[in-house]
Parts: C-alpha cells; structure tokens; sequence
C-alpha cells in the first residue's frame, strides 16, 4: 500500500500538491476530501485512483435526501410486512430485509478498495456528523441483527465537495484537504494532451488560448471549466475546424466557433458577444 | 517540533487543532514529507487547512515562519474586493458605474492610479517581498490588484514551478473571506442564508416514518413526531441610504438581491444615516410616504429578525441628541427609537460595510455597538456569517 503511491495516470494529470494530499490520505488511510470548481475533475480523481492503485471502487452519490444510514444499510420493513402477509418462511430472519449500502460492501470488499462518496455537500447540514464514528472506526452496528460490522480492509475514501454547506469541524479535522484549483496552461495543455493525443499543435495553441481569454473575461457567470474545455476541443475536432479560424486577431471572425460548449448561460454568451462586438468596434 | 508554527497559525486566526498537527507529525514520521520543502508544504497544507479561504492566509504564516519575519502578521487583515479593480479594468462600464468613478476622481485618474500600483506591485515583487501588504487605505489597495500581481510572479516556462517557492505565489488570495462580498463570494453568502433558514423547531407528524414504523411494529399504529422544517425564517431588513452609504451601493444591492430571493417574509426599510420615528419603503417617495416605527412595531411580531445595514458613520449628535438628524427635526434621539425596535425585535444584528479596522475611528461606530450591544458585524462573508449565527 504505501509503496503503490499515486502519481497521476495516463488519463489523468495529477498536479503535485493533488499527489502529496492521496498518498497522505493512502499512507495514514483518512479520508481525503476534495473541493473544486465544477468541472476540474473531482470525481474521476476517485476512479483514477482506483485503477492507478489497482483497487475496487465503491461509489456514493449524494443526494439531498440521502441520510447517512443509507451509505450503512436500510431495513426494508414494507417487503418484510408484505412477506408477513404473504406467509412467507424468510419473514421470521430481520437480516433477510437488510440491504447493504455502499460503505458495508466496502468494509466488505476482500482488498483494500477505494469508496468514493461523491458531492457530501448536497445532504443534510449533520449528514458529515452522522458518518464521524464510522469513517474513524471503520465499523458499525446494524441495530436489528446487533451485529458489528467491521471493515476488513480500511478503504480509501475520497470524499468531493462543491462547497454549497459548509462541513462541520470535527468532520474536516478527520480528513487531508485538497482543493483542486484550476489548472495553469501548461497543465491544462499535458490535460488536453492526455485525453487527444493526436491532436495539432497549433490548434491545441490556439484552441487553449481562445479558451483561457474567455475565461479571463470579466463579469462571466460561470466560467468554462476543463471538462468543458475537453468537449470543446472534441467538437472542434468533430466539425474540422481549421486552427486558423480560432485566432482572435481575425477581427471578422473574432467570437470563437461553438462557443456554446464553452458558455452554458445565456447572460454569459450575451455578455461575450457584446464584449467582442465592442473590441471590434474599437479596433475599427 | 512544529509547535511555535502551530501556535503561529492559532495567532493567525486559524482554527488549527491538535488532532491536525499529530496528523501532520504522523505523516512526517511516514516519511511523506521526505525530500523537499515544497513537499512538506503540500502535506501541511493537505492536513491543517481544511479550506481553501484559507489558503491564502496560511501561505503567509507559513512564509513568515520559515523565514523568521514574524510582522507580516498585521498584513492579515486583507482589505480590497478585487472585483473593482477587475470592474474598471473592463471599458464596458454603464453610466451609473461611470457617474461613480468620476465621483472618486475620474476615470482617466483612476487608471493612472492602477498603473503607477502595478509598477509599484512589480518593484516590490522583485524585492521578494510581496506578501507584506501595504497600507490599504485606498479605495484599491496596493495588495489588492492581484490579478496582475500573480502573473507577475509566475515563472515562465518549466513543467512544475521549481523555484518560486509557492507559498509566496499567494495564488489563493482572492478565496481570503475577509474580504469584501463580491459578485462571486454573494453566492457563498446566500448559501449561509439558506443554512440558517432551514432551522427551528415545532412538532408535527412525520407520515413517512409513521408508516414505516407501523410496519415495522406488524401493522400496529405507531405514530412519529418530528422537528418542523422551518423554511420561513423571517427578516426586516433596514438598509441606510445616501451620502456615505454612496460607495457601498453594490454590495448592499447584492446582499439585498440575495436575501430576496432567500426569504419568503422579507421585509425592507430605508433609512437615511440613523433610525428615527419613521422609515420609508420607495426611496422616490422617502417624504411623502414614511411608515411610523411604531406602526413597523405593531405589524411585525418579534419572531422577525431585524437586521440593519449602515455604516453608521455620522456626527453623534445624529444618535444621541433630538433634533440631531440632518433630514428634519425629530423629538426623540435616534438612540431612543433604535432602542424601541431592538425591545420588539430580540433578535437583532447591524452589518456595516466599512471595514472593521476603521470603526474604532468613528466615534457614532463606537456609541451604535454600544446600543447594538457589540452586534455589529461587517459586512464579509465571514461577518455575514457570525452575524447570522448571532441571530439564530
């Protein structure tokens, strides 16, 4: 385990700071939690992780009706009520109505896997409490059966935030923290690099240019991210755009193509518009 | 070992515990922390800081003690909402925006005044000091016009930034939450709103678990109760208006934009530099139509949160004295209306968007805290957010 340390994967560019917080989490098996700008790759870090280290992934998805007994297992008494009924053998066995959740079938797994629990921000403000014991201890106690459920294996747990709730503390103080901040050109260009090997330099150049002036533009409400970039790139790719067409000091053909896989808000491509309309006008 | 930086991060204003730093002591006796300062640095950050709004803060300390200046402490006071500056960068400016540039000094001035900081930021970037802010009594701020001041320091070329120390990038300089609310951190803010809407207590049948626990019990009725979703906070929100509430329009109108669409029971008054007998709601109308306090006391039950916002930057005499305000003559001090509403009204707060450094200067700040009985808050994501906890 601490000698299989994360360094990124052939699909995924981990910056530094990114590997040091994994291997962290990894080596002294705590939660690492993950915060972001949407669109910077919080969740697939998970899925990268999990291939790089050879490990299974469990996946939570947090919803905002997800409470933290769900992630344990739930007791379905509305089948064990109909099997009643029904007359059924299995209704005199409570553990037949235990269904198991995501984190019981990691402390199940039998190697050490990686359990993702993905945007914990979109529950419940004391949904982070609820799980404080479990994530420390690795255990719980199903209150039906009585039985404590151990993990064989503490799991990886890589937890992704959008920051809508702030975490309790006493959460925070059990997890390493990484904040994936938004990638610099040369990252952004190893990312792009990655994920269209083939590409051209020069429409990489210009397609990267393009995009982070777009996104140094004032006032956007939501600014393009990498992911949208990566989708970008492909429809550029798809439609045979010529790099030439994306240089802005074509003063005619000044607004990008397809620049609405860029900007997902209509004040945000109203805005650019008329920011471009203007420089032109003033260059004219 | 460790310990004078962690009591430094403390003195910092950073809420570092001890479980975090044998976390960290842990680590480094993993060996994770081995082969280079830059490592030790992302492995620290990784455990102490469990928020990037603090980021910023915590490079400085990191950049202090490592380098034994132990002074830049009082540069941690961050001052300047950097989306001014970006503002003015941008020539689409409406003519409200404009009317407001020219009232500070016109609009050429202004940008003359950015270039000449820019190049002051750039010496000083050499100087390999940086991170020292300087005063920040400007409307800008040198510290502040950061965009620039980042590309400066970035080193070109390279695949990995070996060799500007990156702590002393300062890259998460603009996520600091003292500063200012601004078009972005506004949605932060709102989200602290929603947080504290959400609570409360009342009792009331809780069907879902009812059912379930009927079934449970073999069809025998079991009913559950449970805390009501107090979605309905209620607000009154008192908003000062004109003369030197001028240059805090923008980020009044943003918390105002954000608790309108938060609250289902808001309810808004003006007033202009102190509370007296009576309030208006249409600021065209502000002489026809005013609405007397004690109406507003008799409308309103004490269940509303009332929460004022003002800079409360004016003569005393305007608090303390009848016949004080500037508008009119008023029989009664304002001191004794406020007191009035904060007898209905327990529940109470008054952000000011004047930064905190500079109400001790302001004796009519001094006698307001002292009426609001210390609840005054500025008015930053993280005022907001001790405000809001007062009021719950």
């Amino acid at each position: 385990m601490t000698d299989n340390r994360f360094k990124g994967t052939d699909t995924y560019i981990a910056t530094e700071d990114l590997m040091m917080a994994v291997n962290a989490g990894v080596t002294l098996e705590r939660p690492i939690l993950v915060k972001g700008e949407p669109g910077t790759g919080k969740t697939m870090l998970a899925e990268e992780v999990a291939a790089a280290l050879g490990m299974p992934l469990f996946e939570w998805h947090i919803k905002s009706t997800t409470k933290a007994q769900q992630g344990l297992y739930e007791y379905d008494a509305v089948a064990r009520l109909r099997d009643s009924q029904l007359g059924e053998d299995r209704v005199h066995d409570i553990a037949n109505y235990i269904l198991k959740g995501s984190l019981w079938q990691a402390f199940e797994s039998e190697q050490q896997p990686v359990l993702l629990i993905d945007e914990i921000d979109k529950a419940d403000i004391e949904f982070p409490n609820d799980l404080l014991r479990e994530l420390d201890r690795m255990e719980f106690t199903v209150f039906e059966t009585g039985e404590t459920i151990h993990a064989r294996h503490r799991p990886v747990i890589i937890i992704t935030s959008n920051n809508e709730k702030e975490l309790p503390d006493a959460f925070l103080r059990r997890c390493f923290f990484h904040y994936i901040r938004f990638p610099d050109e040369d990252t952004m260009q190893r990312i792009v690099d990655v994920h269209y090997p083939g590409l051209k330099k020069n429409l990489l150049r210009e397609a990267l240019a393009a995009f982070f002036k777009v996104r140094e533009m004032p006032g956007l409400k939501k600014k393009p991210s990498t992911s949208e970039l990566l989708d970008w790139i492909k429809l550029l790719l798809a439609e045979d755009i010529p790099p030439e067409a994306l240089r802005a000091e074509d003063n005619r053909k000044a607004i990008p193509p397809l620049y609405g896989a860029l900007l997902k808000n209509e004040q945000d491509v109203h805005l650019f518009e008329q920011l471009v309309f203007m420089n032109r006008g003033g260059r004219q | 070992m460790l310990t004078r930086f962690f009591y430094m991060l403390r003195e910092g204003g950073m809420r570092t515990s001890v479980t975090e730093l044998l976390t960290l002591l842990g680590a480094m006796k993993q060996g994770l922390a081995g082969t280079s300062v830059d490592d030790f640095y992302y492995l620290s950050r990784s455990c102490l800081v469990k928020d990037e709004t603090q980021f910023d803060r915590y490079d400085k300390i990191f950049a202090a003690h490592f380098r034994g200046i132990e002074d830049a402490f009082r540069s941690l006071i961050a001052d300047v909402p950097e989306d001014w500056i970006r503002q003015l960068g941008t020539l689409d400016l409406t003519d409200e925006e404009r009317a407001e540039i020219e009232s500070l000094g016109g609009f050429d001035e202004i940008m003359k005044a950015l270039e000449e900081r820019l190049a002051e930021q750039d010496e000083r970037h050499e100087g390999g000091n940086k991170w020292i802010g300087t005063a920040g009594t400007s409307p800008f701020g040198v510290g502040g016009f950061n965009p620039e001041g980042v590309r400066i320091g970035k080193q070109q070329g390279g695949g990995s930034r070996r060799g500007v120390k990156v702590w002393e990038q300062r890259e998460y300089r603009n996520l600091d939450d003292s500063v200012e609310l601004g078009t972005r951190n506004i949605k932060l803010a709102l989200r602290k709103l929603r947080r504290f809407a959400r609570e409360g207590a009342a009792d009331q049948l809780d069907l879902p678990d009812t059912i379930r626990s009927t079934a449970r019990n073999a069809g025998y009725l079991d009913i559950k109760m449970v805390p009501e979703r107090h979605n309905a906070i209620k607000v009154l929100l008192c908003l000062d208006v004109g003369g030197s509430m001028d240059d805090h329009v923008r980020v009044c109108e943003e918390l105002f934009s954000a608790a309108s669409s938060e609250f289902k029971h808001l309810e808004y008054f003006y007033f202009h530099n102190f509370v007296y007998e009576s309030l208006w709601k249409d600021n065209r109308r502000r002489h026809s139509e005013r609405i007397p306090v004690q109406e507003i006391v008799h409308k309103y039950g004490p269940d509303y949160k009332l929460v004022f916002v003002g800079d409360a930057t004016m003569s005393p005499y305007e608090i303390v004295y009848p016949g004080g305000s500037v508008e009119h003559w008023n029989e009664e001090p304002g001191a004794a209306w406020i007191q009035r509403l904060l007898n209905h009204f327990p529940k109470s707060i008054w952000l000011n968007p004047e930064p905190e450094q500079r109400w001790p200067h302001t004796p009519s700040v001094k006698i307001t805290r002292e009426i609001m009985e210390e609840r005054m808050f500025p008015l930053t994501v993280r005022g907001l957010d001790e405000g809001i906890k007062r009021l719950r």
